[in-house]
């Protein structure tokens, strides 16, 4: 039979998975649990769900530091996050829907790394940074550097997400988030994206633009991120839809097609930098 | 593994590994078949169930994880062998049709009734409102309509949603 340990602090849950590399690590369960009956039976579970030592938000003035343990649910309703991180509690809100929210974890989004997991492009936009944990300590991890390719990342197998530390964006940076699926809750995306892009006047000094659903990997689009550079934010629309065009190899799958992801991915793009 | 789970207020004890499903303990151990499976994947909904004061998809839950906490299922909706106002609404405005997804949907509209999560200035902003916290509830065959007929008018019977 599976066995099953609920860890009742941080040392206990990271004894636990150096002990059990071979275990399961669930919190909300929403994606590891998906047709559980006809998936191979986990040898031991490591059960997060609620683990205090996870389940927090910090604020600071710089820098809001989100648990692992935290759901969407949680995120979406945090009154600093909404107000300062918009474009988080935005994807938030738009992850499957009420049941899914009230189970799904940011830990979950990140460990998992589907290149359709919805916060991920929020978290490259917004240059958050990983705190991991083994028995060997804490590292952080730029979040930029953390998906090394469909569903891997740099995590070791005796270690656990512990928080993001998601930066504040300043006064002179605007955020957006889109999603783009069959319908708004529950569908999988077609296409998704976020942006943060700082200003000088209405010249752009520099933007971080993020997509998912368009590589094997949530990507920054280092070309649209580099013609906008510089532009005032009137031509930044026209340089960015330019810069997409070669920037991005979409592919075929059940929910779209390469054409109409590239397509979408573009007018996304632009309209992150249309003036409003 | 042995574990104590409340379903609908009373405490019930489980000899089960801890990998199996929720919804299977419900239906096939305590024979509580009103909670349905629908799709098995957290896509529909049908299987919704309040786990520690949460609506959730009971197919997206380890009965591991349910030790020490709290179920409420559609049979624990009613109190007293009255039905919820969601479940007299439903019956009222004609909210259901084959049946599939309306345990799923009686369970989360009641959970969004009672928690009060319905806010809306106007009728039709309230509208938008509940389709999109039932949104994680699919039904094929009513078109919606008389499912948010019925949920209006249970919240401005017990919430005083104007």
């Amino acid at each position: 039979m599976t066995a099953y340990l609920r860890p009742r602090d941080l040392d206990e849950a990271l004894a636990a998975r150096a002990a059990h590399p071979d275990w399961m690590v669930l919190a909300g369960g929403t994606d590891l649990m998906v047709n559980a009956n006809h998936r191979p039976v986990p040898v031991g579970m490591i059960d997060l769900w609620r683990l205090h030592a996870i389940g927090f938000v910090r604020v600071a003035d710089e820098t809001i530091a989100i648990g692992a343990g935290t759901t969407w649910h949680d995120v979406e309703r945090h009154p600093a996050i909404r107000e300062r991180l918009a474009p988080l509690a935005a994807a938030a809100r738009e992850i499957g829907a009420l049941q899914i929210q009230a189970r799904a974890t940011l830990g979950g989004n990140v460990g998992t790394s589907s290149p359709v997991g919805d916060s991920l492009p929020v978290l490259l936009a917004l240059d958050a940074e990983l705190e991991v944990a083994s028995v060997r300590g804490h590292r952080r991890v730029p979040y930029h550097a953390w998906c090394t390719g469909y569903r891997t990342t740099q995590l070791a197998t005796d270690e656990l997400i512990v928080c993001a530390h998601v930066p504040v964006p300043g006064p002179t940076t605007r955020t957006a988030w889109r999603k783009i699926g069959t319908r708004r809750a529950q569908s999988i995306s077609k296409v998704m994206g976020a942006a943060a892009i700082t200003l000088d006047g209405d010249v752009v000094t520099s933007a971080r633009v993020a997509l998912g659903a368009v590589a094997e990997r949530p990507i920054r689009i280092a070309a649209v991120e580099a013609a906008v550079r510089g532009q005032p934010l009137a031509a930044a629309a026209d340089a960015a839809r330019a810069a997409m065009r070669a920037a991005i190899q979409p592919i075929d799958d059940v929910r779209s097609t390469a054409s109409y992801r590239r397509q979408v991915a573009e007018n996304l793009v632009a309209r992150f930098f249309s003036v409003s | 593994m042995k574990l104590t789970i409340e379903v609908n207020g009373e405490p019930r004890t489980l000899d089960s590994s801890p990998w199996k499903r929720l919804l299977d303990v419900l239906r096939d151990d305590l024979r509580l078949t009103g909670t349905k499976e629908g799709c098995g994947e957290g896509e529909c909904g049908a299987c919704t169930v309040v786990l520690d004061g949460e609506a959730v998809n009971s197919c997206l839950v380890a009965i591991g994880q349910c030790d020490g906490r709290s179920v409420t299922t559609v049979e624990g909706l009613a109190t007293g062998g009255v039905l919820h106002a969601v479940q007299r609404a439903l019956v009222a405005c004609g909210g259901a049709q084959c049946g599939i997804c309306t345990p799923g949907i009686a369970v989360c509209a009641a959970h969004v009734v009672d928690r009060g999560l319905i806010t809306g200035a106007d009728d039709a902003t309230a509208r938008v409102r509940i389709r999109e916290l039932l949104a994680g509830n699919i039904c094929r065959c009513t078109g919606y309509q008389l499912i948010v007929d019925a949920v209006i008018a249970a919240a401005r019977e017990t919430s005083g949603l104007p």
